[in-house]
């Protein structure tokens, strides 16, 4: 087993003229914490949803626990053990918590009945209990639907996903950036256990302080490219910003923007 | 919010957090309108609308009255179940009542029977060898008109993405077009014996409340209850979550289909005829069963039994005016009152829950 969790090799993709995602070379190792900053609209989300199947790339490889991988969509992704927190909350306010962490997953039985499969709704509580459990999540009553949850809760309930099915690398797409001080405690203390737990996680976040409290490594991006592959022992928040402003680009990307 | 300020620690399963389920505001209100008509009856009519006051030991209620309030919304209420699905994915049918119209036609041609009275059945649709055939043809022809005109509407609504207001409004005008050209207006009468069991007696009350207890199981208990639910909800999270909703949606569409198909069956069973204009706004009354009964035209939210329970205050409101011998304008300006007060309630508990988020 290689040290690598995830690889991508030139991985691009235009949206007709516009090309939001270019050549992106990078690499995850396992257990590593990393961050993606850069300005709004820099390539951040599409790089997200290309590694995730939500939308198919333009061109490139991508490489994920050592094999060449196509995801077809997001279900895809999830089997093979990637676990995404989008931007966009992909939760849904009607249904409780454990309805959510298994939609479209759900544990059944009697599977001969097709889509009418009856639901094991007592080993997807256990699961979620579970879940909730080693990411130190409070939730009053996981029997209540999300719609009456704060936005701290629902994010929350998105990130247990991760540790409900023991998958091997965690997306967050700006898990933070709707939520308040306390909310933004409780997410970080989550990051952090997964983090013990040696999960590999890709952190998108505009937070100066988070990203160097939390990642191993920082990731730039510059309208549409990588700019800068940064150690965080090796750089403080003036240098970052200035790789994010344009102001510095990375030797080894020189040529690139 | 105190115990989610504290960050890490254990689950907390406060039971005073549990939810007030919305069912039972539904029935508070349908015992609240009992209690008004009772009143009503006991001092306008000197008499009660649900409970025996004649006096006799073996009967606490009313039994013939509480038969007629349900034998009225049987039918109406099988409709009610598939259009309550179908609300929950956030959509609507707008053609269960033209359905019920071109289907009694069209299956009712397949249920007569060849000699009435002695001669030779007068409305007989097809030559010899379409009379007399066994019941579940007739049936089978029903099921099978709703389920091409719900394929129809689920393949508009889920592939092309016409708006379901729209596509089932196209239906509704087409199917009811098909039961007039069917036999250019003629009723299509006189069916088997077999097939007269079907809605005979408390028939349709039976099975509809067996189907209202199989959706109920269906819509809580399947994985097929859960992503109509998941897609009335959001259903961008849905397909995030790898639903396929337009395979989903289309088999919602033909369900509902269906449901109209097998109400046109017991409808003309139990008339012993079928008409062009039969079922007209029947898509109406099941769509207003539906949202008194607290499924919420925005999807997501609602339940069979609310819709049940919607249907009853239905039949019970109309079955109250005829007992207080008001006239039927009244209670048609109560049951519009009552639809457009449950969708002002359902809009306001949206509201509230999204300020609380
Ligand atoms: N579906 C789309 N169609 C067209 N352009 C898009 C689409 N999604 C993103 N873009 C464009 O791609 C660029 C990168 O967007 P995005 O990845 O969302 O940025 P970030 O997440 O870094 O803020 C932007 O210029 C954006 O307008
Ligand atoms: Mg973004």
């Amino acid at each position: 087993m290689s040290d690598i969790i995830l690889e991508t090799k030139g991985l691009t993709k235009h949206y007709g003229g516009v090309h939001a995602l270019e050549d992106a070379d990078f690499i995850l190792n396992r257990g590593e914490h990393v961050a993606i900053m850069g300005d709004n609209g820099a390539g951040k989300s599409t790089f997200v949803r290309q590694i995730t199947g939500v939308e198919q790339r333009t061109r490139g490889t991508v490489i994920f626990d050592g094999e060449e991988v196509n995801f077809a969509g997001p279900l895809d992704a999830r089997e093979a053990g990637i676990e995404t927190v989008f931007q966009t909350l992909a939760l849904a306010d009607d249904l409780n918590v454990p309805d959510n962490l298994f939609l479209g997953r759900e544990k059944t039985m009697w599977n001969f009945l097709g889509p009418f499969r009856r639901l094991n709704y007592k080993a997807m509580r256990e699961d979620t209990m579970a879940g909730l459990v080693k990411t130190g999540v409070k939730i009053p009553n996981i029997k209540n639907t999300i719609a009456n949850m704060s936005g701290g809760q629902r994010q929350c309930v998105a990130i247990a996903r991760t540790a409900t099915f023991a998958s091997k690398l965690t997306i967050m797409d700006e898990p933070t950036a709707a939520l308040g001080v306390q909310e933004t405690a409780q997410v970080e203390n989550i990051i952090r256990t997964l983090k013990e737990q040696g999960e590999s996680l890709i952190l998108v976040s505009h937070n100066m302080r988070q990203v160097f409290d939390l990642v191993d490594r920082i990731i730039v991006f510059r309208r549409g490219r990588i700019c800068a592959n940064l150690r965080k022992e090796e750089t403080d928040g003036e240098d970052v910003v200035a790789y994010i402003t344009g102001a510095k680009t990375g030797a080894e990307f020189e040529g690139a923007a | 919010m105190s115990d989610t300020s504290e960050g890490t620690g254990g689950l907390t399963f406060d039971k005073s957090k549990r939810q007030w389920p919305n069912e039972l505001n539904v029935f508070g209100a349908l015992i609240l309108i009992i209690i008004i008509f009772e009143i009503l009856g006991a001092i306008f009519m000197q008499q009660s609308l649900l409970f025996d006051t004649r006096d006799r030991f073996d009967s606490i209620f009313n039994e013939a009255r509480l038969r007629i309030i349900i034998i009225q919304v049987a039918i109406i209420g099988i409709i009610a179940i598939g259009v309550t699905q179908v609300i929950i994915t956030a959509g609507i049918d707008l053609s269960s009542g033209s359905v019920v119209g071109a289907t009694a036609m069209i299956a009712m041609s397949f249920a007569q029977v060849s000699i009435v009275n002695g001669a030779e059945n007068p409305k007989a649709i097809f030559g010899p060898a379409f009379l007399d055939l066994p019941v579940i043809v007739p049936v089978l022809v029903g099921l099978g008109v709703g389920m091409i005109a719900g394929t129809i509407n689920g393949i508009l609504v889920a592939y092309s993405r016409i708006p379901p207001f729209i596509a089932t409004l196209g239906m509704m005008l087409f199917a009811r077009g098909v039961a007039q050209w069917w036999s250019l207006g003629n009723p299509v009468s006189f069916p088997t014996e077999a097939y007269a069991v079907i809605g005979a007696g408390m028939n349709p009350v039976i099975i509809f409340l067996a189907l209202a207890v199989i959706f109920h199981l269906v819509m809580n208990y399947t994985v097929y209850g859960k992503h109509t639910y998941a897609i009335g909800s959001n259903e961008a999270a849905a397909r995030m979550s790898g639903i396929n909703v337009p395979r989903h949606l289309l088999l919602v569409y033909i369900i509902a289909g269906m449901l109209a198909g097998l109400a046109a069956v017991i409808l003309t069973s139990k008339n012993l005829t079928a008409q062009s204009g039969m079922g007209l706004s029947y898509e109406l009354e099941a769509i207003a069963m539906a949202v008194i009964g607290g499924v919420s035209l925005f999807g997501g939210r609602g339940s069979i039994i609310g819709t049940v329970i919607g249907a009853l205050i239905i039949g019970v409101i109309t079955s109250g005016f005829t007992f207080l011998r008001l006239g039927a304008f009244y209670q048609e300006m109560v049951l519009g009152a009552i639809i457009v007060g449950a969708v002002a309630l359902d809009q306001w508990q949206q509201k509230r829950a999204a300020a609380r988020a």
